[in-house]
């Protein structure tokens, strides 16, 4: 074998390699999101009784028969059953056949039945249903049956109105603070006034403050002017919150558009707002949709602020699940179902997006 | 002389200066009924969303032009004096009432009773760095610090740097940095259904993916969220999968911008990979390892979401920012509330300035 041969096997190999690690690790973050995903199309009583996992083609033990012991039978010493010999206690464990079946004594001695299993390929007529996502999105009664097929009555979570104020508190919480950012990105850039650099720092200070310690105050004061719970409260909370980022990244952008583009339209007698309006926006769009998706992300997956100054009526989709999770635990029908439901929009803007996403969200780590 | 002309002034003017009054009052008028609408309606839910956000987004345009427009309306040197503060001013506003002030006010709180009422010195304090609760959230966020950061960076570097020699890069990277897309909430039940346990007894079958693995591998199936302190790592693997998405993009195009000459150089010259690795990568890369490693040191000292759908703190897994929610909502204990909060500044500060400088050299934006 020549040298140059050799390295390329060597290549090859350490390519394979390289994949096959990075392939586990993809399945290892894939597989929750798709056990998930899965489970929220199957039905209650499948999901009480088997894992996700059975939905696909696999071998399992599938019951073929019965036997029905007659009365003579003395179930307390060796029996013959298929031509094999066993006790009862043996029977109870399992008996492999030699064709591979298994019998297994079905309850106490006082039954006489015996099952037999077999070893079969099953999952291909699983049992796929939208009934999750439409109980889970509605507010009214629901019906579904329990692990040992009761049916349970429930109260929707009415998770359609959460995702319709999700949107509502989402994306004014996205476009306000990036207008009042611009406005404020500008004047700091471009325009003259007193304290100007010492505000400047102390809206970059202010990136260090965590929300914590801005919550308890802010309550205090709706409270005081009967705001909580309506979206203008969270609207102004996250811009608050998102402002100095928003300004400080904007400020980086803006400030370094060339200057001879501005200065040749205020020759032309366009005043600071026009110059706004039509030329630096317009310029700015990659920072804006950059933050824009990093805010907008940001608000629609937060849940700290929302539980905080949201109320019933208002309540977003983040909440709505966390209060699924804590009063039905174990329906997970609901809970994979209202998962998904909070996940969809989040996840296609990531796809759609990508690029401007990981932009946004590398900018947005400096968030306090 | 001055007399006449004033009146002079104003006769001519009388017509703009009441358009200048009408129209933010009519402006004004409109967003409050807007307001009350939106507080009050029993409109479909389509309708009450749609007017939300054109009454939010439109309201707030609306102000600044209105503020500008009457600015403009100013003898010029006027308008020349006070057109930066319609600009800045309002963001200037929001940031004193919803950052700057809070932190006075907390700061305030902090050494007062649990209503507010009384100051009581440092007490909140003593009870925020002695108490067995307390002590308890901090070495629980000692060990997020820990092994969730050195999990994150250390997946996030391996990965990155094995992604760098596959031609499938993209869709590795994608499916990595997908969970930074998912919401804490959601996160959470995605793994309590990995860890779900339904424990012994005839024909019980577990549904839960960890628990059918381990009963796979001959063991026996545990609730793993309820054994402290495993839990906690239990916990920690949910931030793993979140965050290491972040760093493995951030190391990433770090090591795109290692030059290949120098690893060209390094490999003509006889170095194996391991020691590319060791001598060149990771030295290049070394500000960028630091940056990446003390964002998410700030993201689990601020940790919240994650432990507070999974456990509630309950058995062992409380962290510093479960108990502020806890002081403040459930004991409604505002002064020790407030000092939790206060040390979570002074704990996040440091770190966060040291990003800040990090940041403005990388002009990552």
């Amino acid at each position: 074998m020549s040298a140059p041969a050799s390295f390329k096997r060597a290549k090859r190999i350490s390519s394979f390699l390289v994949n096959l690690v990075l392939i586990l690790i993809s399945l290892a973050w894939l597989t929750p999101v798709f056990g998930v995903f899965v489970t929220s199309f199957r039905t209650s009583e499948d999901i009480f009784k088997t894992g996700w996992w059975t939905v696909f083609p696999h071998r399992a033990e599938v019951k073929t028969g019965e036997i029905k012991l007659p009365a003579e039978v003395d179930v307390n010493s060796i029996m013959t059953v298929e031509g094999v010999q066993a006790t009862f206690e043996q029977l109870r464990q399992g008996v492999l056949l030699p064709d591979g079946r298994k019998l297994i004594w079905f309850g106490n001695k006082r039954t006489r039945t015996i099952e037999i299993y077999e070893k079969r390929w099953v999952g291909f007529d699983t049992n796929l249903t939208l009934e999750n996502y439409r109980n889970v999105l509605s507010g009214q009664e629901i019906r579904f049956k329990g692990a040992d097929g009761k049916e349970i009555l429930r109260m929707g979570n009415n998770l359609g109105a959460a995702f319709l104020n999700s949107i509502a508190v989402a994306v004014p919480s996205t476009i306000i603070p990036i207008l009042i950012a611009a406005f404020a990105a500008y004047a700091f850039a471009w325009m003259n006034f007193p304290g100007r650099k010492v505000f400047f720092i102390g809206v970059v200070a202010l990136l260090v403050v965590p929300l914590q310690i801005a919550l308890v105050p802010i309550l205090q004061d709706y409270t005081r002017l009967n705001l909580n719970g309506t979206y203008l409260a969270i609207w102004l909370a996250h811009t608050g919150f998102g402002l100095p980022l928003a300004i400080y990244l904007l400020f980086n952008y803006v400030s370094e558009l060339p200057r001879e583009t501005l200065e040749a339209a205020f020759i032309d007698g366009a005043s600071h707002f026009t110059i706004f309006t039509q030329l630096i926006l317009p310029l700015s769009v990659p920072a804006l949709a950059s933050f824009a998706i990093f805010q907008f992300l940001w608000v629609w997956n937060d849940y700290l602020v929302a539980l905080v100054f949201l109320g019933e009526k208002t309540r977003v989709i983040t909440s709505a699940l966390a209060a699924m999770v804590g009063e039905k635990g174990q329906d997970w029908h609901l809970l994979t179902s209202g998962a998904f439901v909070s996940m969809i929009l989040p996840l296609t803007v990531f796809f759609a997006l990508q690029r401007y996403f990981v932009r946004g969200l590398l900018a947005g780590s400096v968030k306090g | 002389m001055s007399k006449p002309s004033l009146l002079g002034w104003l006769a001519a003017n009388l017509g703009r200066i009441l358009i200048s009054i009408f129209v933010p009052l009519v402006t004004f008028l409109v967003l409050w009924q807007g307001f009350i609408f939106l507080r009050d309606s029993n409109a479909p839910q389509m309708v009450i969303v749609l007017v939300a956000i054109l009454w939010g987004v439109g309201g707030v345009a609306a102000l600044y032009a209105i503020s500008n427009w009457l600015v403009e309306q100013l003898p010029t040197q006027w308008t020349a004096r006070l057109q930066p503060f319609v600009f800045v001013g309002p963001a200037l506003a929001i940031l004193f009432w919803f950052l700057a002030l809070p932190t006075l006010r907390t700061l305030d709180l902090s050494f007062r009773d649990a209503t507010g009422q009384r100051y009581i010195g440092i007490s909140n304090y003593i009870f925020a760095l002695t108490d067995r609760v307390m002590l308890e959230a901090f070495r629980n966020n000692l060990l997020w610090m820990v092994f969730g950061t050195f999990f994150c960076v250390g997946l996030g570097l391996v990965i990155a740097v094995l992604a760098d020699r596959s031609r499938f890069e993209t869709i590795y990277k994608a499916i990595i940095f997908m969970p930074m897309a998912i919401s804490f909430v959601g996160a959470g039940v995605i793994w309590k259904f990995v860890y779900t346990y339904k424990g012994e007894g005839a024909g019980i079958s577990e549904i839960g993916l960890l628990n059918a693995m381990v009963l796979a591998l001959g063991g026996q199936s545990q609730p793993w969220l309820q054994i402290p302190p495993w839990n906690n790592f239990f916990l920690i693997a949910i931030m793993v999968w979140l965050q290491t998405g972040f760093a493995m993009v951030v190391i990433s195009s770090a090591i795109k911008g290692i030059s290949s000459e120098v690893l060209e150089a390094a490999r003509v010259d006889g170095a194996n990979e391991f020691q590319v690795f060791w001598h060149i990568i990771i030295p290049s890369i070394r500000g960028t390892l630091l940056t990446v490693t003390t964002t998410i040191i700030i993201f689990s000292l601020k940790l919240f979401d994650i432990v507070r759908v999974m456990t509630g703190g309950n058995n062992g897994t409380n962290v510093i920012a479960n108990e502020f929610y806890l002081q403040r909502f459930t004991y409604s204990n505002a002064g020790r509330a407030s000092a939790i909060a206060i040390i979570l500044l002074l704990a996040v500060i440091p770190v966060m300035m040291y990003n800040l400088r990090q940041f403005r050299e990388r002009r990552a934006f």
